[in-house]
């Protein structure tokens, strides 16, 4: 390993040894196992395929310092209302990692969900949780969900019973909050959707201006039979940040699952998505909007795999790429063996802004099963001269109407949104980046 | 009387990857005058259309005076706000971009060129419910994105209601009437029509003299390999619907090129 990885590394074990004490002994297992795996085998470079799109260099060269918990002191209610919003349901709020009780609202949440720490779930109901908390790491073991395994410590845990539905959308807030001191910090999420119940979870990542982080997070869900969960990600992180991230899905029978991911902030960062469909008659809806400006990167790699037959996945990923911006769409479908009657459809749209915008797509179908119906596109464009000019010719200044036809092009997607009061505040940030267009 | 000249085309040429399209056109409208211009496919009506609106892509030379100011010089939305409109030939369809949205956004840059204040959502809703009688336009349209999934009729109604809200002074029509049956065409003349008067021009393009039994022009010209070959009263129109383009064309090819000349 190099030895800029080497003294990343040796940043972030520091506070390995003096926390482990209280845990259990299949974590201190796993995460002396994880820790291990990361020094024994590095970080992936570009040459890595499933890393191709993403620059991990830059960030091992940052003297990263591990997060402690309590230490924000710059936070209130109100500046998470103003870093994040207000959605109208409880409100989880996470700093460096850690569940911040006292900037949490978890009022009106109904009889049916349970919405904790993931230390105090820890604490409780550790068998439960051994081997969700092992299974990204265990199961698609890279650098990051190592590091993940080997040092998150606390994150947030919601677990709807059997049955019951909540109109409200569960607010979760990630707030990197640094200091002098550029910071990495681990947080977890875990979701589990009992027989038939219906929640909405937004994520939000949020950060403050001028900082350092890196947010390695890692979120798991998981549908039992006949569940709904609407799921929506909105990394809006600082121009300074990194951002590393799994979304991890598994759906059992007749569940449904829909996915909205909205890439705005940090420098780089990396958003993956992995599916699997587990049982006949799940379904699984992945939207994204990606929008990289100035120097960001901003990589999408998802994998929906149809493990069961009579599945349905829709798939629709929209990119919009300004300055010297750099966007990816990497997109894998599996079909395994027995999969039959699946129904897969992918789509992966670009538009490009500038003479130095560049995209990369790569939309891929894996079929092992006969009897399916399958089908992917991808499209990178730039704005049509002729509408433009319809624009212009009533009078539309020329930023403007380039503007306006932009905006056109997230639309299709923002109108996809329906926690209106996310939407709304995507809206104007998107129309704030396209130069002050009001929404439409 | 120089005031009253709205447009002033003066010996204007316009070439397009290599071609040139208009060879030398001159023509003056002045204020609430109607002028046609007919001419055989291919002999330039659109792209001194598409010149005088400010597209892109041709390389002009000569000059057009529009109120006394070098039109060329100005940016196409200067153009639009100056009081230039273009009813475009096929009028382009801009999804996710709502009508309503897009039109009041061209109104109150209008508006502001003008000095008069910005109209709110309100205010414009109640402007254009009103201004649609005119084409017979459904509110339903208002709704929808800008021409997507309209039939060419709407589209051109579209392009006629565009021109009610935004009240230009100089209007130039595309083929207004191309691929409309004859109840659209009625509709959507009869809304031209309302919109005529003393201080509005109008430039009526088109191939066919049934569009000038509905909007009667002051005056016609024949358009013929990017220069006027004729201009006449509306009679002239009459003559070329019975005698058809090819004799002008025939003449035209004569005086251009005598070594090849005369009929063949």
């Amino acid at each position: 390993m190099s030895s800029t990885a080497n003294a990343f590394l040796e940043g972030l074990s520091r506070c390995d040894e003096k926390r482990n004490g209280h845990h259990p002994g299949w974590l201190k297992g796993l995460r002396r196992a994880a820790f291990q795996w990361v020094v024994e085998q590095g970080f992936p470079t570009t040459k890595d395929e499933a890393w191709k799109y993403t620059r991990v260099g830059p960030i091992l060269e940052i003297p990263f310092e591990p997060a402690e918990p309590d230490t924000s002191r710059r936070l209130d209610v109100g500046s998470i209302t103003e870093l994040a919003g207000d959605l109208g349901g409880a409100r989880i709020v996470v700093v460096n990692g850690y569940f911040a009780p006292q900037l949490s609202s978890l009022q009106g949440l109904p009889a049916g969900v349970t919405v904790m720490s993931l230390a105090a779930a820890l604490a409780h109901d550790e068998a439960l949780l051994e081997p969700l908390l092992s299974r990204p790491f265990r199961e698609q073991p890279h650098a990051f969900t190592a590091l993940s395994a080997a040092l998150a410590e606390d994150g947030v845990f919601v677990r709807i019973h059997a049955n019951t539905m909540i109109e409200d959308p569960i607010h979760v807030v990630f707030v990197s909050d640094a200091g002098a001191l550029p910071l990495v910090s681990h947080p977890r999420c875990l979701v589990l959707a009992g027989p038939g119940s219906r929640a909405t979870i937004v994520e939000n990542y949020v950060g403050i201006l001028g900082d350092v982080s890196l947010t390695n997070a890692i979120t798991d869900v998981v549908l039992d039979e006949g569940a709904v969960i609407e799921h929506y990600k909105l990394q809006n992180e600082n121009q300074t940040a990194f951002h590393i991230a799994l979304l991890d899905v598994r759906q059992g029978r007749g569940s449904r699952f829909s996915s909205h991911s909205l890439a705005l902030g940090s420098s780089t960062a990396r958003h993956e998505v992995r599916v699997r469909l587990e049982a006949p008659g799940a379904e699984v809806t992945l939207n994204g909007l990606y929008m990289p400006r100035g120097e960001q990167h901003l990589d999408n790699p998802t994998t929906i795999e149809h493990a069961a037959p009579n599945c349905t996945s829709r798939e629709l990923y929209i990119g919009i790429v300004d300055g010297r911006g750099r966007g990816s769409f990497d997109g894998r479908v599996i079909v395994r063996p027995g999969a039959f009657k699946t129904d897969a459809s992918q789509t992966n749209k670009n538009l490009l802004l500038s003479e130095s915008a560049q995209v990369d797509t790569r939309p891929r179908l894996e079929i092992f099963a006969d009897d399916v119906k399958c089908a992917h596109g991808a499209a990178v464009g730039q704005i049509d001269d002729d509408a433009v000019f319809y624009l212009r010719s009533r009078g539309v200044p020329h930023g403007a109407a380039r503007g306006m036809l932009t905006y056109a092009f997230a639309s299709e997607m923002l109108g996809r949104l329906r926690v209106e009061a996310l939407r709304s505040r995507v809206e104007q940030m998107v129309a704030w980046r396209l130069g002050g267009v009001a929404a439409a | 009387m120089r005031m009253d000249i709205m447009l002033d085309i003066k010996n204007l040429h316009a070439t397009t990857e290599g071609r040139e399209i208009l060879r030398g056109i001159s023509l003056q409208v002045n204020a609430g005058e109607v002028h046609a211009i007919m001419g055989p496919n291919g002999s330039g009506k659109s792209t001194l259309a598409q010149v005088l609106a400010g597209r892109d892509g041709y390389d002009v030379a000569g000059e057009v005076l529009y109120e006394g100011n070098n039109l060329l010089a100005m940016s196409p939305e200067d153009r639009a706000v100056a009081g230039v409109f273009l009813a475009f030939q096929y009028p382009i369809e801009i999804p996710g971009v709502g009508n309503l949205y897009f039109l009041r956004t061209a109104l109150n840059a209008v508006r502001k060129q003008r000095g008069l204040e910005e109209l709110d959502a309100m205010d414009f809703l109640a402007l254009a419910k009103e201004r649609m009688k005119l084409v017979e336009m459904d509110q339903s349209f208002m709704s929808r994105s800008v021409n997507e999934g309209f039939s060419g009729g709407e589209k051109k109604r579209n392009e006629i209601f565009q021109m009610a809200i935004l009240e230009p002074k100089l209007a130039i029509l595309d083929e207004t009437d191309s691929g409309l049956d004859i109840d659209a065409l009625r509709v959507v003349a009869s809304g031209v029509n309302a919109l005529r008067s003393k201080d509005r021009s109008m430039l009526v393009i088109t191939h066919y003299q049934r569009l000038l039994d509905y909007i009667v022009p002051d005056r016609v010209h024949v358009l013929v390999n990017g220069r006027i070959v004729r201009s006449g009263t509306k009679d002239l129109a009459l003559e070329l619907e019975k005698n058809g383009y090819t004799e002008l064309e025939q003449e035209e090819a004569a005086r251009t090129s005598p070594a090849l000349g005369g009929p063949l």
